[in-house]
Formats: C-alpha cells, structure tokens, sequence
C-alpha cells in the first residue's frame, strides 16, 4: 500500500482529485457555480499530462450529460460535475443515463434552484433528480467527497449495478471551503477500482449494439423492472465496496452512520455538511444529560430502509432534518422515511424541518431547538406540525 | 446636438438618479469591465428615444451582464441561463405594446441560449437584444467560450482555445435579424445611435457590445491593464464602411490586414414585419 498524501484543500478539489484517481477518460463539462473548479481542475491535470483523457468543453449541461451518455455508450469512464439549474437542464438527460445503464458519475455542489436566483447550499437539485434512476451519495466534508466519488465508479461500475451515480459536496460550505483531505496513492486506487470492461455491449462497429431504442407497451415496463432491479441489487454491493474501501484505505461509509444513538430517545437525521453541525449539537446535548443521536444519510438512492428500520426503530421520537421541500408535502427524506415505517407497529414519532435552504446557515442552537420539539412531540404523543420551518429570518417574514 | 452626448445632466437630472435604483449600488461589476459603460449607452438611448418606463421590460439570462436590469429601476424579468429570449418572447406576444430590451452575454445568447437565440431572430420578433461580447465565460472565472478566439486561453483551454469560434453579429443576420450592429465599447456615441435604431426598428433587433472582461479574459491573455484590452479593439477592429472601400480599392496588403479584422458599425438593417404583428394581422384577415 502505498502511503495517503495528507492535502489541504476546497471540496471542488477533492471531487476533481477523487475524479482524477479513477482514470477517466472523458470529461465533458460546463461550467457552473459553485462547481466550476471541477472542469477547471481536470482540464489543467489533462493539459498537465497527468491525467489521459479527452476533456469536451461543451455548451450546456445538456449537452454535457448527452456526450457523457455517448462517450460512456462507448464503454469509456466518464466523469462530470454540475450544480442547481446545471443539474435541472440536465434532468431529460438524467433518465437516459440510467435508462442506458450507463456508469457515468458526476459530482454535484448542492445548490438551491431558481427562482429567485440563490448560489448558495441547499439539495433542492439533486433531490428534484430522485426520480431519475441515478444513485445518491452525499457528503459530509471533502474527504467524504474524495472517497465517494473513488466508491462511486467502483458501484457504478459493477455488473450487478450498471448505474450512474452522483456524489453531492455542500455549495461553498463545502465545495469553497479548505479542509485536509487524505489522498490516497494511485496504485491502490487502481488496486481497489478495476479497469472498466463492460460486458453489457459497446458502440463497437466490430459487435454493433443500440442503445436506447424503441420498447412499446410489451416490453417497456419490463426494462424499468430491470433498471429497478439493479438499484436494489446495488444495496448489497454498496455495502460490499464500502467495506472494501474501509478494509483499504481505513475510511469506513455506511449508508447511515450513527453518531450516540444506542441508547438515544431522539434521533437527529440529517444529509450532507450539516451533519458536523449536528453532531457538535448532540455533543452538546448529551452533555446536559439529554438522551440523543445523529444518524446522517450518506446514501439517498437507493433508499436505506432496513438499516434506518435497524437504526431508527427504538428511537422514541425522529427530527427529519432537510435541506430541501416538495412544495404541498414537506421534505422527501420525510416522506421517504413514513414510508419505510408504514408498515410497523412500532415506530418512532417523526417531525420534519425544513431549514438551511439557498445556504441558510444551520446553527447548534437549531438542532437544540428541533431536538425540543420532537421531544415535546414525543411527550404529548401526538404531532401537531408535521413539517416545521426552522430559523426563519424574521425580519423579512414579519 | 441631440445626437451628441451631453455629459450625463439630462434637464438638470443626472440619468443615473432617473433610472437606477440607488439601493443595488454599489454593482458588482469589475475595474475595467465594459457593462457599465453599456448600461450607461442603453439608459441614453432609452432616454433620447423617450420610452415610457412603464411600458418597458428588460430581461436577462444568467451572467455578469445579466445582472444589468438588477440595477434598472423598471420591470424586469431575471431568469435562466440562455432562456431570456424564451420569456421575452412570451412576454411580446402576450402583451405587444411592451418594449422588450433584452441583456445577454456571449455565452448566456451563443453558447447554452443558442437555439432561442436564432429562432427569436429568424422569427424576427420586434424586441431589442443588447449582446455584450467579452470573449469568455466571465461570470464563472474564465472558461473558454464559444465566442473565444482561437489560440486565446481561458481556464478550460490553457494551452488555448482550438475551436473555432461565433460570430454573433453574422448569426443574427444569417438567422434572420433585421437590425444588426457591433461596436466596441470604447466609442459612446456610434453604440448609443445604434442603440436607438434598434429600438425604433420595428422586428429583431441585435447590438453586438464588444466589452472588456479584464479579471478573467485580459488576465489570462497578456492584457494586464485595462488600456490593453481598449488597443486591442482598436488594433483589430474595422469600420464597415472602411472594409468596404479597403476590399474595392486597397491594395493586396491591405485587403489582407482588412480580412483579418472584425468589422463593426451598422452591420445589416432591412425592414420585415415582424411576427407579432403577421400573428395580428393574420387572426384580423381570419376573423373578417
């Protein structure tokens, strides 16, 4: 093994190195904040020669997401990065990368969605693309980011998974900020992930294939039973290349990581670079005697549901902690967690807030607040707000 | 001498204080770069041609030059990367009697907003773009864009660009504009009477603004002072009226240098009806 070289660096960074690591050989790209490092990066460790791969410097994120689909239909690794209104352009694109059962990955700087124009964090765009057949990893900081990306061509590259994967890093909290990040050595990288072969057919002249045409009525359910198929099989080998990674490299992701939740009465969840903020919090709380836990969502798609059964199910009361709403509902891990637990006896009480949209900052005193409410839920037995508002700006509500 | 500038006192009011909104200030813009200078000559020619600020809507898409209607204390439609030619098209036929100015960038028109670009001006809806050119995606840092010159280099491209790049004026004539005109912003007066043709011309109108990027253009491409950016148009630049005559009767020298430069002025105005009232006029002939 060789050694991990310590860097510090902006999360832009540490996508664009995870990026880098795994060999690509296209990048098509377009420039969006907070994400633009990324493209910048790859293209100047490509003009380096340190990098072998054709960088297309395209007009628009839906362009950039077609000639993923059409460098990657040729059995290439391909790699982009996007943000916000860059992700929602790309969305018709989207279904067609999964469709195709191609494993493109792209990294993500979460980033609010027009309109009004915001630049700031928030997962409205990632989570408006959940519907899209793509798996979801979030990060919490930099180095999750590198690490996630370097996993998620190995998963996507599977071939009992054959999907495309996209890695979220927080807009500035995480993609602008420097943080140390342990990179490791290129032989182990390529020690851990193989050289993508795909066996599935290739835009090869020598075995011609067709990607993506016509299937009526008879067969067209039949191949989004099979897409479907393979994201649930891809709960298992998720589980299996994290272990391997930890095995690795000493860095060990679980799909829900649990921070104090033996023995919690509530149960903090929480996505992405709030989950630090959270954890601080519950630090705090446990402090002043309070029975409480963090459980942070690292993989969205495919959805968790035995293990937050396994993690949330003795919890008295869960504070679903989002920075994303689906207007005329509340948040989609909210929603998504009902579900998992429709069908249980016991399951805990659950309160939704939705907070830190267009890079709202989350404060520990929010968590101590949302911990309060959920407990008073828990107490009264009963839900009154199902989804709340956290730290609002008063001044702009009154 | 109305068609002279006069300082920027309009009878006794300074045009800032009619038309800007105090609150957005200080902008955002950079040392150096040419958007003020392209608002100021918009303000003007709205001005000398007397429009009713009631009844005008300024849109954008998304960039540096976008941000202009931001500071224009009017109605405006702020909206998606390459898309403001979308709405202002809804904008105009839903209600025609609004004069519709349009501020978009290089990359916001060309690049990712290509497609409404062309088919906004081959429909030749009576709106008014105001293209600012500065060669770059500035707003993002300096990545190469479809308006860069080859060889020139952005962060995307920094063994420089080796695409060929637009030309914005000759796509808008080609797609179907029926005023098209490309000043440099260093001329005030020439852009501001172009401006207000623009604005009178009855179809779709094209101001091409060729404008100084400094921070993530001239930066990267040995324009280190603003001055440079101001001689390089000056330097590559040619006035149609002298290419003409330089092509007719210059010697081959000449013809050659004269190939290679960009021509500005008033490039191409025909008159056509533009769509909103063919629409009218076809639903009046339908319902008589």
């Amino acid at each position: 093994m060789g050694e991990q070289k310590s860097l510090t660096i902006k999360g832009n960074m540490a996508t664009a190195l995870g990026a880098k690591l795994c060999r690509p050989n296209v990048v098509p790209a377009y420039p969006i904040t907070p994400s633009t490092l990324f493209p910048e990066k790859m293209s100047e460790f490509i003009a380096d020669g340190e990098l072998d791969a054709s960088m297309i410097n395209v007009e628009s994120e839906h362009s950039a997401m077609s000639a993923c689909i059409g460098a990657s239909a040729t059995g290439a690794r391909v790699v982009t990065a996007s943000a916000s209104q860059g992700v929602a352009l790309m969305h018709e694109m989207l279904f067609i990368a999964s469709g195709m059962r191609l494993p493109i990955v792209m990294a993500v700087g979460n980033r609010a969605l027009s309109a009004p124009i915001n630049i700031w964090c928030d997962h409205q765009d990632t989570i408006a693309s959940r519907d899209s057949g793509w798996l979801q990893f979030y990060a919490e900081n930099n180095q999750e980011g590198l690490d996630l990306m370097i996993n998620a061509f190995r998963i996507a590259e599977d071939d009992r998974v054959l999907l495309p994967v996209m890695v979220g890093i927080d807009a500035f909290v995480l993609t602008h900020t420097i943080e140390g990040v342990d990179v490791p050595a290129q032989e182990d990288v390529d020690n851990f992930l193989p050289t993508y072969d795909p066996k599935q057919g290739t835009l090869n002249p020598k075995e011609p294939a067709t990607f993506g045409s016509f299937a009526p009525p008879e067969f067209y359910q039949e191949f989004k039973q099979a897409q479907t198929q393979a994201i649930e099989d891809s709960r298992s080998v998720i589980d299996e290349v994290f272990d391997d990674y930890a095995e690795r490299f000493g860095r060990q992701y679980n799909k829900v990581s649990t921070f104090e939740c033996d023995d919690a009465d509530i149960i903090l969840l929480t996505m992405g670079s709030m989950s630090g903020t959270a954890r601080e919090a519950v630090r705090k709380m446990r402090k002043d005697g309070k029975k409480v836990g963090l459980a942070k969502l690292t993989v969205f798609r495919p959805f968790p549901m035995p293990e937050l059964k396994d993690i949330l199910g003795d919890a008295k009361g869960v504070a679903v902690i989002e920075r994303n709403i689906s207007p005329g509902f509340g948040g989609a891990v909210f929603a998504e967690l009902g579900a998992t637990f429709v069908n249980e006896k016991d399951r805990p009480i659950m309160k939704n807030f939705i907070t830190g949209l267009g890079g709202r900052d989350i404060f520990i005193e929010n968590f101590e607040e949302m911990y309060q409410k959920t407990k008073d839920a828990v107490e009264a037995s009963k839900v009154e707000e199902p989804v709340e508002w956290i730290n609002m700006n008063e001044e702009v509500t009154r | 001498m109305a068609e002279q500038m006069e300082g920027d006192v309009i009878g006794g009011k300074k045009i800032q204080e009619k038309y800007l909104r105090d609150e957005m200030m200080p902008h955002i813009f950079c040392n150096g770069c040419g958007l003020g200078n392209v608002l100021d000559y918009v303000l003007w020619a709205v001005e000398k041609e007397g429009f009713d600020m009631d009844k005008t809507v300024f849109l954008s898409g998304i960039g540096c030059s976008s941000r202009i209607p931001g500071y224009i204390d009017a109605d405006a439609l702020h909206t998606t990367h390459g898309r403001a030619l979308g709405f202002a098209t809804g904008v105009k036929m839903a209600n025609p009697e609004l004069n519709v100015i349009v501020f978009t960038g290089d990359g916001d028109c060309i690049g990712i907003g290509g497609n409404h670009f062309i088919h906004a001006a081959r429909r030749n809806l009576n709106i008014t773009v105001i293209a600012v050119n500065n060669y770059i995606y500035g707003m993002t840092g300096g990545q190469v864009a479809p308006t860069t010159p080859e060889g020139h280099f952005g962060t995307t491209a920094p063994y420089g660009n080796i695409e060929s790049p637009f030309d914005m004026s000759k796509m808008a004539i080609a797609a179907g504009a029926t005023y098209v005109a490309r000043w440099p912003v260093y001329r005030p007066n020439q852009p501001i009477n172009s401006i207000r043709e623009g604005l009178r011309n009855n179809g779709f109108s094209f101001i091409e603004m060729m404008s100084p990027c400094t921070t993530a253009y001239g930066r990267r491409n040995k324009f280190r002072e603003i001055k440079d950016l101001w001689d390089f148009y000056i330097d590559n630049t040619i006035l149609k009226e002298e290419y003409e005559m330089t092509m007719k009767f210059g010697s081959e020298e000449e013809k050659e240098a004269a190939k290679d430069k960009i021509i500005i002025g008033e490039l191409h105005k025909i008159s056509k009806k533009p769509l909103e009232d063919r629409y009218r006029d076809l639903v009046k002939e339908l319902m008589e």
